[in-house]
């Protein structure tokens, strides 16, 4: 990875955080509706991620997807239209938070259901394994995720049939409110992959390049004719799970615990002490990634609702 | 033209499509080795081999997702759910997934998909396995709903819902499979959503579909020899529902009786009678009767089975008090 590629991924990182310190601003005056699920804490795990796939490798995450839309190379003006539900939002408005999606990037949303998109992902590989094309799919999702059915028949289809897929568990400690020890029989959840005879990895996601490195050896294994790979990304969010959140299940002491180890943090150090650019570099990172978003912010607010007729747009795709 | 049975029909349909166009195959429970559990898929594996004909796990989510997943990718999957009962387990995907899929992302998304499955009851296989919960589907904008009553709508519905860019459910019927009729041979479509008129009639409309058709063509022949000439609308289609000839008929005959197999309550006849009053107030002249199935979870027992599902007795009765006040 040169310095242009790792400034780019710090500036991604950067761009996430800020956008989603806007939104939280934006919902709480009331001009973003529904929920809104703040990927802040564990931007690492996606950009990690994505920056080790290639264009034809597809992506599907959960909910908490507006980081991942970035890092597939959504315009953070897209993004941030259509969290004000704004008709030059990536889904014209109709999608909202939990749903972005541009699949001209390979990214296929942003699924709101908990592990309905797990099978999803499994098709979207078998596609690729059909036509004989050389894509890897990368499906995220959350520890909460892994104790529905959804997973289970997933996971089990994607070794039964071979699959070209990358189960990526982001376990952020937390299925809502309720911690992984309460809601799972294993509180490592790469163990679940074991009973289904899937090689598995588990590593700590604060650091990017962790993330990369892994990310990109399990890719080309699976690229490569290897089958299925689990990954698991221990993580932690620094927001609730949603916005107006209480956060009566955990302490601040441990929130700010985990502050400490900012991702962001964490590359700034990386990128420093191995002499890949300076702090002044890093900076301007920072100012222009505030840049995008502040111009996001503004695009999105100038931008038009969408006209009545987008209402009975798209039902079919034959009337 | 030739007379087959529903289950050729829908069978030829398959093997011509996967002839025609190698991104269309088929996955579901059974559907390769073992030729079907209805022996639709007879022949199918040997022939278009395991990667076209794909026997999966007992596992409807993940076969719909894994059909729906692959659709997006521009493949055109026929996933079969062996039963309509057994959707239930993947009923979060066909409602949350495929019915929303295109909408939510603003149409960047086309899911050229096929759910085949099999509905209704007759086959004394008791409560769990015996339902026509086909309106619970249709409410869903987004998925298509198809139920054919005739070997050549199957053929030709099924050709067009594969040809299709949307998600269709085509729920094909448990008793219906050695029925025979003639079905045109090769490239043969009957348009998705539209409703048809199955025999003309002067004195009174029936809407019905799927077996419930041949329930009542038996039911008009018998009134037929009384001099009363019922005129059956096939709807063919749930959703989209079709209502132009279903008016155009009603508004003859200013007598309706509407007929399913499935339970009446938030039913298909709940739907049509509502919509005749809506649309065609001033043409009644007696209220809308509905045929439908007892309200109970339908028994295994074979005589209580067939008291809760409609008969031609039940439909030729309907009539007379329609038109009889």
């Amino acid at each position: 990875m040169d310095k242009s590629e790792h400034l780019r991924l710090y500036n991604e990182m950067v761009q996430i955080r800020r956008l989603e310190e806007r939104a939280a601003e934006l919902y709480q005056q009331g001009k973003i509706g529904g929920f809104l699920h703040l990927y802040i804490g564990q931007e690492a795990v996606s950009t990690g991620l994505i920056a080790a796939r290639k264009p034809q490798d597809r992506v599907i995450t959960a909910y908490r997807d507006h980081g991942v839309a970035i890092n597939c190379g959504l315009s953070a003006n897209s993004v941030m239209a259509e969290l004000l539900g704004k008709a030059t939002g990536c889904s014209r408005g109709k999608g909202g938070s939990m749903h972005l999606a541009d699949v001209s990037k390979n990214f296929w949303g942003g699924h709101a259901i908990v592990g309905a998109h797990l099978p999803i992902a499994a098709g979207l590989a078998l596609g690729d394994q059909y036509s004989g094309a050389d894509g890897v799919t990368i499906c995220m999702f959350g520890d909460g995720a892994t104790n529905i059915g959804y997973f289970h028949e997933a996971v089990n289809l994607s070794k039964v049939w071979n699959l070209p897929v990358l189960w990526v568990c982001e376990n952020n400690l937390y299925g809502m409110g309720t911690t992984v020890e309460r809601a799972s029989a294993v509180s490592e959840i790469a163990q679940k992959a074991v009973g289904y005879g899937i090689e598995n990895h588990r590593i700590v996601g604060m650091d990017v390049m962790e993330v990369y490195n892994m990310a990109k050896q399990l890719i080309d294994e699976i690229r490569a004719g290897g089958g299925p790979r689990f990954l698991e990304i221990v993580t932690y969010r620094f927001r609730g799970h949603s916005m107006g959140d209480p956060e009566r299940y955990r302490k601040q002491e441990e929130v700010h615990k985990y502050q400490e180890n900012d991702p962001i943090g964490i590359y700034r150090k990386f990128i420093m002490d191995n002499g890949i650019a300076s702090e002044e570099e890093l900076n301007a990172e920072d100012d222009k990634a505030e840049a995008i978003v502040q111009a996001s912010v503004e695009f999105a607010e100038s931008s038009p609702e969408p006209g009545p007729e987008e209402l009975f747009q798209n039902i079919y795709v034959e009337a | 033209m030739a007379r087959i049975t529903m289950r050729e029909a829908i069978s030829q349909a398959m093997w011509e499509e996967m002839e025609r166009d190698q991104s269309v195959f088929i996955l579901g429970e059974e559907v390769g080795v073992w030729g079907g559990t209805f022996a639709v898929t007879k022949g199918f594996y040997d022939h278009f081999g395991g990667e076209r004909v794909k026997d999966t796990p007992i596992a409807e989510a993940a076969i719909i997702g894994a059909a729906l997943g692959a659709s997006l990718t521009g493949l055109r999957p026929v996933a079969e759910i062996m039963t309509i009962n057994f959707a239930f387990s993947s009923m979060d995907h066909i409602v949350n997934e495929v019915a929303k899929m295109h909408y939510m992302f603003a149409g960047q998304m086309k899911l050229p998909l096929v759910i085949r499955t099999v509905g209704g009851g007759g086959r004394q296989l008791g409560a769990t396995h015996s339902q026509t919960p086909d309106a619970i589907f249709a409410h869903f904008p987004g998925l298509k709903v198809v139920a054919p009553g005739t070997p050549a709508d199957a053929k030709g519905m099924l050709k067009a819902a594969i040809r299709s860019d949307d998600p269709i459910l085509f729920i094909e019927h448990a008793t219906l499979y050695q029925m025979r009729g003639e079905v045109p041979d090769g490239d043969y479509i009957v348009p998705i959503g539209k409703s048809t008129v199955s025999r003309p009639g002067r004195d009174v409309t029936v809407v019905t579909y799927s077996k419930m058709l041949d329930t009542s063509i038996k039911a008009a022949d018998q009134l037929a020899k009384e001099g009363i000439e019922v005129e059956i609308i096939d709807l063919r289609s749930l959703r989209p529902l079709d209502m132009g000839p279903v008016l155009e008929s009603f508004k003859k005959t200013n007598h309706a009786v509407i007929v399913e197999e499935g339970w009446k309550s938030f039913g298909v006849g709940s739907e049509v009678a509502a919509r005749l009053y809506e649309e065609a107030f001033d043409y009644v002249d007696a209220p809308i009767k509905r045929v439908a199935q007892t309200e109970v979870p339908l028994p295994y027992n074979r005589t209580l089975e067939q008291m809760a599902l409609p008969q031609v007795a039940d439909v030729v009765a309907a009539v007379k008090e329609v038109l009889n006040g």
